[in-house]
């Protein structure tokens, strides 16, 4: 379908220009759903608006040139290097294990978990901010659970991670490692209730029978049937595919201007 | 969004359940809030052997929720003191850092500290925070 905008943003006064047919022959990677989920919109139907998610997107793309966002999971673990004009070095570094990815576009979110003289540090950062100067990946794998709160009710070595760690090195092409680890709770009280929550990378807490009956009336496992709910809670598959072939379109072109600079640089260092 | 209501009245012999709106835990620094001090002050170990936190009593602004760098007076072994908040609970914002205890370094008068040394890392964002910092930063060993 060509991309056109919506209705309430065509002027009566303008033509609608006809796209060409060549976009459907430009087909992104297939990965590109993990490694830039934060590319596609909320999927509340009143918030969907094409064009400003276009322009979110280039914005993004933009900042992407300028830094590299690597590819990380919930559970990877990352070090994140943000300027600090109060620091010695002007720089402050933080590692850790990310424990959540947030909202979408040039809002998105990700937290970092780290346990540091016994103290348990969690930073939230934005991934688009610009006082971030370094994002970087020391272990790439992905966990059984999508969100990781329940670090904050397991002994803290679980969330340790030193800061003098060296990074890991992904071969590229490789499926990313699932680390299947089941972490055990602490007794007891907890910040939530996780044995509601089925959590899969956690081990089944030791518990009074009645809380396990209270979680089995309160739980929903129609819910994974429920195919509207999905479809409501998830972008259309068109949509993914115009949204990335958007991304991969903006990348191409970011690319090419780039060499375009160096060869005008280039020409301009031989004259 | 308004959603379609109903207009026929429906009629329970059953009664109405009490609908209360609560929010969830905040974990604000208000008074009575109990605080870890994190410096090796003799008031704070004796605090924590004796398992009577310091608790707040008073918060040294227009707000009466204390957060990073706010000063506040607490109750520490039956006497009255100052501290500053080195670190909170609450969610805060992108880039501030969230620790998993309310953690607190007990000052004097003057406002310097009574310990000779901070356990816990502390937030850099103190640096630029108004307020005479610099001899509690002195005894921090790790910035976040």
């Amino acid at each position: 379908m060509p991309w056109t905008v919506e209705k309430h943003r065509r002027s009566r006064l303008g033509r609608q220009v006809e796209e060409k047919e060549v976009q459907e022959s430009i087909s992104p990677p297939t990965d590109y759903r993990h490694i830039f989920p934060e590319f596609l919109p909320s999927p509340v139907w009143y918030k969907r608006d094409k064009l400003c998610e276009k322009l979110e997107r280039r914005d993004m793309m933009r900042r992407r040139s300028a830094l590299h966002i690597p590819e990380f999971y919930v559970g990877s673990i990352l070090a994140v290097t943000v300027s600090d004009p109060h620091a010695p070095g002007k720089q402050n570094r933080f590692v850790g294990i990310c424990i959540i990815r947030e909202q979408q576009g040039l809002i998105s979110k990700f937290t970092v978990r780290n346990v540091i003289d016994g103290e348990g540090v969690e930073i939230m950062y934005d991934m688009y901010n610009p006082t971030i100067q370094k994002i970087e990946v020391l272990k790439l794998e992905k966990r059984l659970d999508d969100e990781l709160y329940y670090l904050r009710d397991a002994p803290k070595e679980y969330s340790t991670v030193p800061f003098d760690m060296w990074p890991v090195i992904h071969p590229k092409g490789t499926p990313v490692p699932v680390n299947t680890i089941k972490v055990k709770l602490n007794p007891k009280p907890w910040l939530e209730r996780w044995e509601r929550k089925q959590l899969k990378g956690i081990e089944r807490p030791e518990l009074r029978e009645k809380f396990w009956i209270r979680a089995k009336a309160l739980a929903e496992p129609w819910e994974k049937y429920d195919t509207m709910k999905i479809y409501r809670k998830s972008i259309n598959d068109d949509d993914q595919k115009e949204i990335f072939r958007d991304v991969y379109q903006q990348q191409m072109e970011l690319k090419r201007k780039k060499a375009e600079k160096a060869r005008a640089m280039l020409r301009a260092k031989s004259t | 969004m308004a959603l379609w209501r109903s207009t026929v009245n429906t009629w329970s012999p059953l009664p109405k359940v009490c609908q209360f709106s609560t929010t969830s835990a905040l974990q604000h620094i208000i008074k009575l809030t109990r605080l870890r001090v994190v410096d090796n002050s003799a008031l704070g170990n004796a605090a924590e052997l004796a398992g009577k936190p310091a608790r707040c009593i008073h918060i040294y602004n227009k707000k009466g929720i204390g957060t990073i760098g706010d000063k506040i007076l607490v109750a520490i072994r039956g006497q009255k003191q100052k501290a500053y908040i080195l670190g909170v609970r609450q969610k805060q914002k992108p880039m501030v850092p969230r620790f998993d205890t309310n953690n607190i370094v007990l000052i004097d008068e003057t406002g310097s500290p009574l310990g000779t040394r901070i356990l816990v890392p502390v937030p850099s964002l103190l640096r630029e925070k108004k307020g005479d910092f610099t001899k509690i930063l002195a005894l921090a060993t790790k910035f976040v």
